[in-house]
C-alpha cells in the first residue's frame, strides 16, 4: 500500500501517522503541502496538529492548500482518504465531509484517552473490528465538537455514516463519555462512498501496548486489507 | 586576547541625554556605571547603556548568583555539555544525546498569564533545538497563592492554557510537572517550564560565532517593538501598579511560527550550511550576538537597518532590546548564505544578513554605516559584576521552625474527615484539570503520561527511554532552606527511580526573592549549600539551569524554590513500573522510615493555617540506598507498582496508588506500628519513603532487596477490591471510607473549584 501522509504548516501528528502505516506494512511519504500529484498513491492520510496554527478557523487555510485540489481529486475517484483531529477539519472545510468542529463545550483543550464503540465494521476503515466492539483511544483537540445541520444530521444517521462515537464504559452514547459535545456523540464519520473517512481521535496513538493501547491497530490494517482485496 | 577599547562614537541624534536618572532606570547601580565607563574608556551612548543594562541585569548577568552556582557539581563522564551553552547535554546510550533545561517566566506570568505561560515554553524549546536535539516532553513547573482568591484562579487558569496551547500547536507532549498553592505564592506566581530533546551525538552544535567574515543571520520572526527591556523588567520586585505598567515588556507567543521555526532550524543544522545558532531569548539580538561572540573569542558586527522589522522607525537601541519571539540568530557558512535562505523559504519564514563575525573581539553596531555602539564584547558577557553577600536568617522564620507543634499532633480516633479533607487539598488532589488540557500522546512516544511519580518518553528504535521530573516543595526551603533544597533533589531522585530510571543529571531553577536583602541571600546560598551536596551524593550533576530572583510583590518574597529538573535514563522500558496498584491480593510494602518532623506539611496547611515547624530531614546515604534498591527491584522485575510519598503524607500516597486514573480503583487495607502520634504516622511528609506493592510470591525477594541496601522495609497491608474501600489502623486511630468517597474528594478537588459557574472571574 502506497501511502501520501500530507504535511501542512503547523502539522505535527504527520510523523505519527507515517509510523503507524508503516508499522502496518504500508510504504509511507510525506508529501508537503505545496507538492503537487497524488498519481500512484494507494490512499492519503491528512494529519493532526495546528495547520496554520488554526488562525481563522481550524482547517480553514490548509483547505486551500495547493495540494488539496490533488485530495479531492483522488477522493472523488474512490481513494480512501483519512484525516484525523485537524485532517478531519480540513475534510470538513474543504467540503469533503459535511458538518464542522467547533469549539468543545468545555471552551477547553481536552486530551486523555476516549472510549469509542465501532458503529459500522464493513467500511474499509473498520474491516478488521467488530460492531459494537468498544476501543480505547487518545483525543487531543480544542476544536472536536461536531456539528451539522439537522438535515445533515439526519442522513448520516438514516445512511449509515457515522463510523465511530464516543461512549462509556457500558457502551453507551451518554454525556459524560463526550468530550466535546459532539452532537450524537459523533466521532468520526464517512462520505457517501464511504471512502473518505474523518474522525477526532488519534487511532495512530493507539499502536503499541507501551503508550497505552493497541486499539488503532485494525483500522490501519483495515485499509491495507481493503486495498490488497479491492 | 588583550581587551580591545572602545573607539569613540558620537551620541545618536534623538537619543535621551545619560543621566544619573537613567542610569538607575535601567537597572545599573552608581559602582557598576562606572565599571562601564571604566570598560569604555568614555561615557556610553544611550544604545551602549541600554545594551550593558540587558547584559548585567541578573536575568542575563546572574551577578548576584554566579559566585554560588560555581559551588555545583556540574561533571561526570555522561556529562557532553555543562553549564554555559543553550541547554545542558548528556550520554543517554546507543548513541543518542539528550539535550534539556528549565527556565522560569515568572515576572510576565504574573503580570499577563497566558502570554507570559505561552512564551515561556517556546523559549525553552528553542533553547533545545539550538542544540540539534527535536524536542521530545515539556514539564511545567508552577507555583501560585490559594485558589479561593479570583485573581489567583485567573492566573492559573491563564498559566494553564498558555502552557498548553504552546506546546499543544507545536506538537510536544507534556509528560509531567508540579504545582503548589500556598498564599506565599500570593503576588508572585511560579511559572518554570522545562523541555527535554533527543538527537543523535553528532548532531549537537552550539551557539558561539567563529570565523571571521561569517555572515551572521536573522532568522524567523522579524523584530518588533515588544518585550523591550523584559530582561531588567525579569530582574526588579513587583509593585501593586506592575500589571498595568509593566504589560508591553511582556511578549506575545507565535506557536505556529515556532513549529515552522523548529522544522527549518533542524533542517538549517542537518544542512550543515550553518557553524552556530542561538535563540534570541531574553535581552533578544543583544544577548544572542554578543554572548555569540563571548563564546567564540570573536566580535561581531551587525546593521540595525538589515534587521527585518515589523514597525517603521525602530531605533537601534529598541531593536537590540526586543524581546520579540520566534527568532533565531544563525552563523553561515560564508558563502552559504543561499542555502540557508532556501531552507527558510521552504518553512514560509524570513532570512536576512544582518552582520558578520570579526576578529576585533567588539560588540559593534551600525545604523547605516554609522556607528552607534562599541563596545569590548568580552567585558559585556563576561565583566557583569558578580556579588557574594551578607546571609543571615531571618528572626521571624527561625522562630517559625523552632514552633511548638504538639497541639497539632493530639488528633486521633477516626481521622477519615481529615483525610477525605487532605485529598481535597488542589495540593494533593488530582492534577487532571491541568494535564487533560495538555497533548501529552503527540509524538507517540509517550510512556508515562503526566500523573505518574515521572514522565517517561521512549527512545525509538531502541529498548531505550528517558525519564523526567520536576519538583520542590518551597515550605521546606522557606522553614531550612539547605534541607529543603536537598529534600527537593532527593524527592526528585526518587520519583525517577520509581519508574525505573536510573537519576543521571538536573537541571535548576532558582526562583527567590530579592537577594539584597540578607535574610534572601541567606536562603539562596543555604539553598545552593542543599543542592551541592545532594546532586553530589546522588552523581547527579547540574548541567544549567536559571536563576530568578526579585520575586517580590511589594516587598514581600515568595518562599525560596530551587525547582530541581532531573533526567533519568531507562535501559528497558518494558520494565517501567507506575505508580497505581495493579492486583487485587498484592502485598504493599513501605520502604524508608517515618523520621517524626511534621514541619512545613500540608496537614498544617489544611487543618491550621501553618507553615511552620521543622522540616523533614534528609539522609543522603540513605536516600542514595533506597534508589538502588527499588532499581534492583524494577529490575528484578519484583514490582507492581511504585510512588514516591511526598505531600500529605502516606495515607494521600496509598489513595493515589488504589486509584490510579480514576477508572477502576482498588482498595487499601493497612495497619501501621510506629512508635508515632497517629497524623504524624498517616500524614507526615518524612522524606525517604517509596511505596512499592508487589505479588505475594516476591514479598520475600523485595524485602531481601530492601536488606541488601540496608533499606528498612516493612509490609504494611494490601491491595483489595475496590468495593472494600479504604482501610488504614494506626495505633489509636483509623481511616476507613469508601473508595467512590477517596475519588471524588481526589478528583473533584480543583475542577469544584475551577469549573464552579460562579468560580471564575477574570
Amino acid at each position: 500500500m502506497k501511502v501520501a501522509v500530507i504535511t501542512f504548516p503547523g502539522s505535527n501528528c504527520d510523523y505519527d501517522l507515517y509510523k503507524a502505516a508503516q508499522q502496518v506494512g504500508g510504504d509511507a511519504t510525506f508529501m508537503w503541502h505545496r507538492e503537487r500529484g497524488l498519481d500512484g498513491f494507494d490512499a492519503v492520510l491528512l494529519p493532526g496538529g495546528f495547520s496554520y496554527g488554526d488562525y481563522l478557523r481550524a482547517g480553514a487555510i490548509a483547505r486551500m492548500s495547493p495540494i488539496m485540489e490533488d485530495v479531492i481529486t483522488f477522493a472523488n475517484a474512490g481513494g480512501p482518504v483519512l484525516g484525523i483531529c485537524n485532517g478531519f477539519q480540513i475534510l470538513c472545510e474543504s467540503g469533503l465531509l459535511p458538518g464542522a468542529l467547533m469549539h468543545n463545550n468545555s471552551l477547553k483543550f481536552e486530551s486523555k484517552d476516549v472510549l469509542l464503540r465501532v458503529e459500522r465494521a464493513d467500511t474499509l476503515f473498520t474491516a478488521d473490528y467488530d460492531a459494537g466492539q468498544i476501543l480505547r483511544i487518545p483525543i487531543a483537540h480544542g476544536e472536536g465538537n461536531y456539528e451539522a445541520d439537522e438535515e445533515t444530521l439526519e442522513a448520516l444517521e438514516a445512511e449509515g455514516r457515522v463510523v465511530f462515537r464516543y461512549v462509556n464504559a457500558a457502551g453507551e452514547t451518554s454525556q459524560d463519555a463526550n468530550p466535546n459535545g459532539s452532537w450524537h456523540n459523533i466521532a468520526g464519520i464517512t462520505n457517501e462512498a464511504g471512502n473518505v473517512l474523518g474522525m477526532m481521535p488519534h487511532p495512530e496513538r493507539a499502536m503499541e501496548e507501551l503508550l497505552g493501547s493497541t486499539d488503532g491497530v485494525a483500522l490501519f490494517t483495515s485499509m491495507v486489507g481493503s486495498l490488497q482485496t479491492s | 586576547m588583550t581587551n580591545p577599547t572602545a573607539m569613540q562614537v558620537p551620541p545618536r541624534e534623538g537619543d535621551p541625554e545619560i543621566t544619573d536618572e537613567v542610569v538607575a532606570d535601567h537597572g545599573l547601580s552608581p559602582d557598576e556605571y562606572e565599571r562601564v565607563q571604566r570598560i569604555m574608556g568614555r561615557d556610553p551612548t544611550f544604545t551602549e547603556l541600554g545594551v550593558f543594562s540587558a547584559m548585567w541585569s541578573e536575568h542575563c548577568g546572574y551577578k548576584n548568583s554566579k559566585r554560588l552556582l560555581r559551588l555545583l557539581p556540574t561533571k561526570a563522564p555522561w556529562v557532553i555539555q555543562g553549564p554555559g551553552e543553550n541547554a545542558g547535554v548528556i550520554d543517554v546510550g546507543d548513541g543518542y544525546a539528550l539535550a534539556f533545561k528549565i527556565e522560569s517566566h515568572n515576572h510576565p506570568s504574573a503580570v499577563e498569564p497566558y502570554q507570559g505561560a505561552a512564551t515561556g515554553v517556546g523559549g525553552i524549546l528553542r533553547d533545545i533545538f539550538t542544540m540539534g536535539a527535536r524536542p521530545v516532553a515539556v514539564l511545567d513547573s508552577l507555583r501560585f497563592g490559594d485558589l479561593d482568591s479570583g485573581r489567583v484562579r485567573y492566573l492559573f487558569g491563564g498559566v494553564v492554557s498558555g502552557v498548553g496551547d504552546y506546546g499543544n500547536c507545536v506538537g510536544i507532549p507534556n509528560v509531567g510537572g508540579e504545582v503548589q498553592f500556598d498564599r506565599g505564592y500570593e503576588g508572585n506566581p511560579i511559572v518554570n517550564a522545562m523541555c527535554l530533546g533527543l538527537m543523535k551525538h553528532e548532531d549537537l552544535i552550539t551557539a558561539s560565532a567563529t570565523g571571521t567574515g561569517s555572515p551572521l543571520m536573522a532568522v524567523g520572526a522579524r523584530t518588533g517593538r515588544d518585550g523591550i527591556h523584559g530582561a531588567t523588567f525579569a530582574s526588579e520586585e513587583l509593585s501593586e501598579d506592575s500589571d498595568e505598567s509593566s504589560r508591553p515588556q511582556v511578549q506575545v507567543g507565535d506557536p505556529f511560527t515556532e513549529k515552522l521555526l523548529l522544522e527549518a532550524s533542524l533542517e538549517l543544522i542537518a544542512s550543515g550550511a550553518i557553524s552556530g545558532i542561538q535563540d534570541m531569548g531574553a535581552a533578544g539580538i543583544t544577548s544572542s550576538a554578543s554572548e555569540m561572540a563571548g563564546r567564540g573569542g570573536s566580535g561581531i558586527e551587525l546593521e540595525m537597518t538589515d534587521v527585518p522589522v515589523r514597525e517603521e522607525g525602530m531605533t537601534p537601541y529598541e531593536i537590540l532590546l526586543s524581546e520579540s519571539q520566534e527568532r533565531m540568530l544563525v552563523v553561515a557558512h560564508p558563502g552559504r548564505e543561499d542555502e540557508v535562505r532556501a531552507i527558510l523559504e521552504k518553512w514560509e519564514l524570513e532570512a536576512e544578513v544582518i552582520g558578520q563575525v570579526t576578529d576585533d573581539g567588539k560588540f559593534r553596531i551600525l545604523e547605516n554605516g554609522n556607528v552607534v555602539a562599541d563596545i569590548p564584547a568580552l567585558p559585556l558577557t563576561e565583566g557583569c559584576p558578580t556579588y557574594e553577600r551578607e546571609g543571615i536568617e531571618s528572626e521571624e522564620i527561625i522562630a517559625l521552625r523552632e514552633m511548638d507543634l504538639s497541639e497539632h499532633l493530639i488528633p486521633e480516633g477516626d481521622l477519615s474527615k481529615s483525610f477525605l479533607l487532605l485529598l481535597a487539598s488542589p495540593n494533593v488532589a488530582s492534577k487532571q484539570w491541568i494535564y487533560h488540557q495538555y497533548d501529552t500522546t503527540v509524538r507517540t512516544a509517550t510512556a508515562v503520561r503526566p500523573g505518574g511519580d515521572s514522565g517517561v518518553i521512549r527512545i525509538r528504535g531502541t529498548s531505550r527511554g528517558v525519564a523526567a521530573t520536576t519538583d520542590c516543595n518551597g515550605r521546606f526551603v522557606y522553614l531550612e532552606p539547605r534541607t529543603g533544597a536537598m529534600a527537593a533533589v532527593a524527592e526528585a531522585a526518587r520519583n525517577l527511580v520509581c519508574v525505573g530510571a536510573l537519576p543521571t543529571a538536573i537541571t535548576n531553577n532558582l526562583n527567590f526573592g530579592n537577594p539584597l536583602k540578607a535574610h534572601i541571600y541567606y536562603q539562596l546560598r543555604e539553598a545552593v549549600l542543599g543542592m551541592r551536596d545532594a546532586c553530589g551524593a546522588f552523581e547527579t550533576p547540574v548541567t544549567g539551569g536559571n536563576v530568578s530572583l526579585f520575586n517580590e510583590t511589594d516587598g514581600k518574597a515568595i518562599y525560596p524554590t530551587p525547582v530541581i529538573g532531573m533526567v533519568g535514563v531507562i535501559d528497558d522500558v518494558s520494565k517501567i513500573t507506575r505508580h497505581a496498584f495493579r492486583n487485587v491480593g498484592d502485598d504493599i510494602v513501605l520502604l524508608g522510615t517515618n523520621t517524626g518532623e511534621f514541619g512545613g506539611s500540608e496537614y498544617l496547611y489544611v487543618t491550621a493555617d501553618l507553615v511552620a515547624g521543622q522540616p523533614p530531614s534528609v539522609d543522603l546515604d540513605g536516600e542514595r540506598a533506597l534508589q538502588q534498591a527499588v532499581l534492583k527491584m524494577n529490575h528484578e522485575e519484583v514490582l507492581n507498582s511504585a510512588h514516591d510519598c511526598s505531600e500529605g503524607g502516606l495515607a494521600s500516597a496509598l489513595a493515589e496508588c488504589a486509584l490510579g486514573s480514576g477508572e477502576s480503583p482498588l482498595g487499601v487495607d493497612v495497619e501501621l506500628d510506629e512508635d508515632l502520634r497517629p497524623v504524624v504516622s498517616l500524614f507526615g511528609e518524612s522524606q525517604g519513603r517509596i511505596l512499592v506493592s508487589c505479588g505475594q510470591e516476591h514479598t520475600d525477594t523485595v524485602l531481601a532487596i530492601a536488606a541488601r541496601f540496608d533499606v528498612p522495609a516493612a509490609k504494611i497491608g494490601s491491595v483489595t477490591d475496590g468495593a472494600s474501600g479504604f482501610s488504614m489502623k494506626v495505633r489509636d486511630a483509623t481511616v476507613s471510607t469508601s473508595m467512590s468517597d477517596v475519588a471524588d474528594a481526589y478528583f473533584g478537588a480543583i475542577p469544584g473549584i475551577m469549573d464552579a459557574p460562579s468560580g471564575s472571574e477574570a
